[in-house]
């Protein structure tokens, strides 16, 4: 079996990371931000069941690394769009657990002022521009601000997170042979799950490598395992200073797999065409959280009761906050015509 | 001495305008670098701003809006070309579910404020999918701007005005109208959100309301009815969205009667929308004959010369039809 293959294949890519030659500090922090991440999507997918949330939710649980990884290598001055499955994508900025809470009840108090919910997420104040659950609609989006970017000559670039489903749109073709092209420095980081909504990748596409589309367009490409903090931290590392030098564009091909099934809290093994019981659990054994844990804790810089102290702290924060935006208003009615247009 | 620009001409000065002053502002879009494209409009801006801010791009319509799309969000002034509107539907997701959207679906805070410049090419054999006026289509979408300018000076300043919009605006311009000519004053900056249907003939006989060629049209059309003695109000929308009607409603309160005439199709269409709200915001009993318009025939636009002249609206189909009206 090639390496590509393994990529795909649950029973590989399950032990400890290697952590050896990296700063075991910034390893700590990411493994609490995942697991915060995390709890706060478990916490979503709870309430979503329960009704507190009226709008659909698309959890990313499973595929923390990924966006932990690439952010860590960001600064507030670039650019990052995302889609209808963004929450990670967003919170690993570190933007604000309590405005997202707030967005996804519709509360004016909200990253969106009430208006988006959990598919429209933006918070310019750590890059973040903004997600919408068009299929690729952000990715064109990322190009021009990754264009504006290179324009404005600040080392300043764009992150442009789509799923496997994306690269079956038109329009990443041409973003890609746009990006190419003009060099522009935008990171196309492909969260591949093998999932896009309840189809596998082998109904969708004769091949399971959406990297190869970066291939035909010229563009440097890493493809790793998702799962693993260490090598997303690396991959996205390389890219960012690729685009920061002038290099252009990078796509990294991220692959994963979600815990949950499409929207909400389901598993949706029930609806997917080849998603099994089976195949889930062995997946939950490439737990990017649990490996990272593993890992820290051979290496004596954690231990399991940390975590518990970690996960009930986490817990209350996330009580106490949800609390909070469950009082907070709502917008004002009229506010629906009053944001039609911009205010500036 | 005071100098006469044509339309197209109009375009290019307020394209010189922007490039010159604003150096944040870049020009995307198929064919710019060749007159082929979109004529004198756009003549030789890459050789004197360069081609980095005049690009001319692959045929990728939709990702190259949504790049001009991104850009805007981000705080760049760009502007997107379709040399002709037809191809422009490649890129409805960008134009309608994001640039459109952005605005509302962040609470108000932040925009892009893209231009997209859509030409409409009708005429010349060129059929069906070489000719199509969808500014219905886009006047139907909240947060989209649209602006169709009809003389010389508002070509130049609505572009400007589009431009420097912190929303994004759909700019639509009609080849049939290149020829016009007219004096152009100083430039003035013009604030989009301020700028609504104008009167550009006064008359008390009837309302006739239009915007783009077709107030064109109904301009000449109404120099020939004055000979007659019948005299019509003529009303440019210029922007069609937002669309502000109290003027078209006053007109009406005074002639009593109201003919729109529009380069698109009637159903559903931007005729529909006017009657309908003149209709709702005034005595229907004043109206001394029910409001009419002049659309094109509800079918694509055909291809030979010969079926052409049928198909378009021209000067004697308005004459007439005033005539009528004036008549009863």
């Amino acid at each position: 079996m090639n390496k590509l293959n393994e990529l795909f294949n649950p029973n590989f890519y399950n032990k400890p990371i290697k952590i050896d030659n990296f700063n075991k500090e910034d390893l700590v922090n990411f493994f609490k931000l995942m697991t915060k991440i995390r709890l706060i999507e478990f916490h979503l997918a709870d309430e979503r069941k329960k009704g507190t949330i009226g709008g659909p939710v698309h959890l990313g649980i499973g595929q923390e690394a990924i966006a932990m990884g690439l952010s860590a290598n960001l600064e507030s001055s670039d650019y990052v769009f995302g889609a209808h499955r963004s929450h990670a994508h967003l919170l690993a900025l570190g933007s604000s657990v309590k405005g997202l809470f707030a967005e996804i009840l519709g509360k004016e108090t909200g990253l969106s002022k009430g208006m988006g919910g959990s598919m429209h997420l933006s918070d310019r104040s750590v890059g973040f521009v903004g997600s919408v659950p068009i299929v690729a609609g952000t990715v064109p989006l990322a190009v021009g601000a990754g264009f504006a970017a290179k324009i404005a000559q600040k080392g300043n670039l764009s992150v442009s997170y789509l799923g496997d489903g994306a690269t079956e749109e038109g329009v990443v073709q041409e973003s890609l042979n746009l990006a190419s092209l003009y060099k522009i420095p935008v990171i196309f980081m492909i969260e591949n799950n093998l999932l896009s909504s309840h189809m596998h990748l082998s109904e969708r596409q004769t091949s399971f490598d959406c990297s190869r589309f970066a291939k035909t367009n010229s563009i440097p490409y890493r493809m790793i395992d998702g799962n693993d903090i260490i090598e997303v931290y690396k991959a996205s590392s390389c890219a960012v200073k690729n685009a920061r030098n002038g290099g252009g564009p990078f796509l990294i091909e991220a692959i994963t797999y979600r815990w949950l099934g499409h929207v909400d809290w389901r598993e949706d093994v029930d609806v997917g065409l080849s998603r099994s019981i089976k195949e889930l659990k062995m997946w939950k054994k490439r737990d990017p959280i649990e490996r990272l844990e593993n890992s820290l804790i051979k290496s004596g810089l954690w231990d399991k009761k940390s975590t518990d102290n970690l996960i009930k702290s986490i817990k209350d924060e996330i009580q106490i906050l949800w609390d909070e935006a469950l009082n907070d208003p709502y917008p004002e009615k009229s506010q629906t015509l009053k944001r039609v247009f911009c205010k500036k | 001495m005071k100098k006469i620009f044509r339309y197209d001409e109009a375009i290019l000065e307020g394209f010189k305008y922007l490039l010159s002053n604003y150096s944040d502002l870049f020009i995307i879009g198929q064919g710019l670098w060749s007159p082929w494209y979109v004529g004198n409009s756009m003549k030789d801006l890459d050789k004197l701003y360069g081609k980095e801010r005049i690009i001319d791009t692959p045929v990728s319509e939709a990702s190259c809006t949504g790049l001009a799309v991104g850009a805007g969000l981000v705080g760049m002034k760009s502007i997107i070309v379709h040399p002709r509107m037809d191809f422009m539907l490649y890129a409805v997701d960008p134009i309608v579910n994001q640039a459109s959207k952005w605005s509302h679906m962040f609470g108000g805070e932040n925009s892009s404020n893209v231009t997209i410049r859509a030409i409409i090419n009708r005429g010349g054999e060129q059929g069906a999918q070489h000719s199509q006026s969808l500014h219905s289509w886009f006047a139907h979408i909240p947060g989209l701007r649209v602006v169709m300018p009809s003389t010389v000076c508002d070509a130049r300043d609505l572009l400007i005005a589009s431009a420097l919009s912190e929303d994004p605006v759909l700019y639509i311009d009609d080849r049939w109208l290149y020829s016009q000519e007219d004096y152009l004053p100083e430039v003035k900056n013009i604030e989009l959100v301020n700028q609504k249907p104008k009167i550009i003939e006064n008359g008390s006989d009837l309302t006739i309301v239009a915007s783009s060629y077709s107030t064109l049209l109904a301009k000449n059309a109404i120099y020939s009815l004055k000979k007659e003695g019948i005299n019509c109000e003529l009303i440019d929308l210029r922007v069609i969205n937002p669309l502000d009607l109290d003027l078209v409603i006053n007109s009406v309160n005074k002639t009593k009667s109201l003919l729109v005439i529009d380069g698109g199709w009637s159903s559903c269409g931007l005729s529909a929308e006017i009657i309908a709200n003149v209709v709702e915001n005034i005595d229907v009993t004043v109206l001394r004959y029910p409001p009419s318009r002049i659309t094109l025939p509800f079918a694509p636009a055909p291809t030979s010369s010969f079926l052409e002249k049928e198909y378009y609206p021209n000067l004697k189909d308005i004459i007439d039809r005033v005539r009528c009206m004036h008549v009863k």
